[in-house]
């Protein structure tokens, strides 16, 4: 049980309940095999005897209709697209991830915060202001960092869902093609992405091994985290 | 927190608890812009056509946190200040706002978020040439309101924060934490109080007065179409215009 650790203010109106729970953040640029590897790690973890609650980006009921219909148009300015991707965090924190820490459940959540400031940083929206704006966030207990090269990540992709539109960040008009814009705007996510490394403590996993192995990898992190203090491990010992 | 104004254009906005007689200030002040031949844009706050599906939905299944609601606003305002309250400023018009940022300042500080959160959020935005702040007593605020609708909404209520079963209660202690709020900003953001209760035409003598002095040696962008600008003033008779909900 611990008292729950925001990077600012976090929620002032809300009681501050102990939090038993785990939050475990998977981060990295598109194609890195994060969504691979939460449904692997969350079956492992059920396997364990641990309650699972699994969460991403754009999950939240509440923003979804707006989002969509802004995708649709593209008519979205920088800050007006920041804020709605920060309502949705916000929304999903209050009302999935903390609930479910205080339940005690370990939460997976298929990128965090970081991935939002990224993507808006590119867009020429001021990282100071991002920060502060993410005082709303609870710290987690570990951040993986799914980390491939450039290239590898476009041999991934050709060989699997195909490069798309946002995902090679055509809407800030980067180059006059989907394969030069791609290159260059994963090559900026992926720098911003090792800075953020820096700041926010994540621990470094190589995406360039075989599934197996990276799962493997994660899965000893992730041992180191769900200590003794957890009392789903109390029952299982 | 907020910019210094940094664009060619004057921003002069309004604030106040509902039914303290800003919205009939501002109209007022804007058909007198107008007919002066000024270029002038109106902006509602909440008026953002892109936000309002999600606003609007969330709303009904009283789905908000204070937080998300604080962050809603703030996407609704970003939106008009990206698409068209900082362009025409930089353009030199005189934008007009009801309400402004520090209506967030107020409202979602007295629904609990952190009050340096919300600045920081809004600190992309300028501060205003004008901020016009109309105080009327509670009393008064709830007479007007309940005289010209049939009900207080839940929101605007404060219902969400569980303060009185009553709505007319919650609204009281609600809109008394929000009033608390912008006393607190009249020194820190510099805002003009003008006291409410005075008749309405007194009331709008003293704001173009204000308005005037913030204007004088200032030319801003010229406004070429006199036929456009009648047509405008005689579309708008009869009340609300559509300025900030294109």
């Amino acid at each position: 049980m611990s008292e729950p650790v925001f990077y600012g203010a976090g929620f002032p109106y809300r009681k501050k309940h102990k939090m038993s729970g785990k939050l475990i953040v998977l981060e990295g640029t598109d194609g890195v095999g994060r969504s691979t590897q939460t449904k692997l790690l969350r079956r492992w973890l059920e396997a364990e005897g641990y309650a699972v609650s699994d969460t991403g980006l754009r999950r939240s009921e509440l923003t979804q209709a707006g989002l969509n219909e802004a995708k649709k148009g593209h008519t979205l300015s920088p800050i007006t697209m920041s804020l709605f991707y920060a309502a949705d965090f916000a929304d999903r924190l209050e009302n999935q991830i903390i609930p479910a820490m205080q339940a005690g459940f370990v939460v997976l959540s298929d990128r965090y915060f970081y991935s939002i400031m990224a993507r808006d940083c590119i867009r020429g929206v001021d990282p100071e202001w991002e920060r502060k704006l993410y005082g709303i966030a609870l710290k987690p207990d570990l951040i993986l960092y799914l980390k491939a090269d450039v290239p590898d990540l476009v041999a991934r992709l050709i060989h699997g869902r195909g490069l798309n539109y946002w995902e090679a960040g055509m809407d800030i008009h980067l180059a006059d093609n989907l394969y030069d814009s791609f290159i260059k705007y994963q090559t900026e996510l992926t720098r911003i992405f090792d800075s953020l490394a820096d700041e926010y403590n994540f621990v470094t996993v190589d995406a360039a091994h075989p599934i197996e192995e990276v799962f493997e990898e994660l899965k000893e992190e992730i041992h180191h985290v769900l200590d003794e203090d957890h009392p789903l491990v109390e029952k299982l010992k | 927190m907020l910019k210094p104004n940094d664009t060619q254009g004057k921003l002069i906005i309004v604030e106040g608890i509902d039914g303290s007689g800003k919205s009939t200030q501002i109209n007022l002040l804007y058909k007198w812009l107008q007919a002066q031949g000024r270029s002038v844009y109106f902006s509602e706050w909440n008026s953002s056509v892109l936000v309002k599906s999600t606003t609007k939905a969330a709303k009904k299944t009283r789905a908000f946190t204070p937080t998300t609601f604080s962050i809603l606003q703030c996407t609704d305002f970003a939106d008009r200040w990206e698409n068209s309250i900082y362009p025409l400023l930089k353009a030199g018009v005189i934008v007009l706002a009801d309400r402004y940022a520090f209506t967030a300042f107020a409202r979602d500080v007295a629904r609990g978020v952190d009050p340096a959160w919300v600045r920081s959020m809004y600190s992309f935005a300028i501060q205003p040439d004008v901020a016009l702040l109309f105080r009327v007593p509670m009393d008064i605020s709830i007479q007007r309101i309940t005289a010209a609708r049939a009900k207080i909404k839940y929101y605007e209520a404060g219902m969400d924060l569980n303060l009185a079963k009553n709505r007319i209660d919650s609204f009281r202690i609600f809109q008394g934490r929000i009033l608390d709020e912008y006393d607190k900003m009249v020194n820190e953001f510099g805002l003009t109080v003008i006291d409410g209760t005075l008749p309405v035409k007194t009331q709008q003598k003293l704001v173009r007065e204000i308005v005037k002095n913030a204007l004088q040696g200032w030319e801003g962008l010229l406004n070429p179409d006199h036929s456009v600008r009648k047509s405008q003033a005689s579309a708008l008779k009869g009340g609300k215009h559509e300025g900030g909900k294109q």
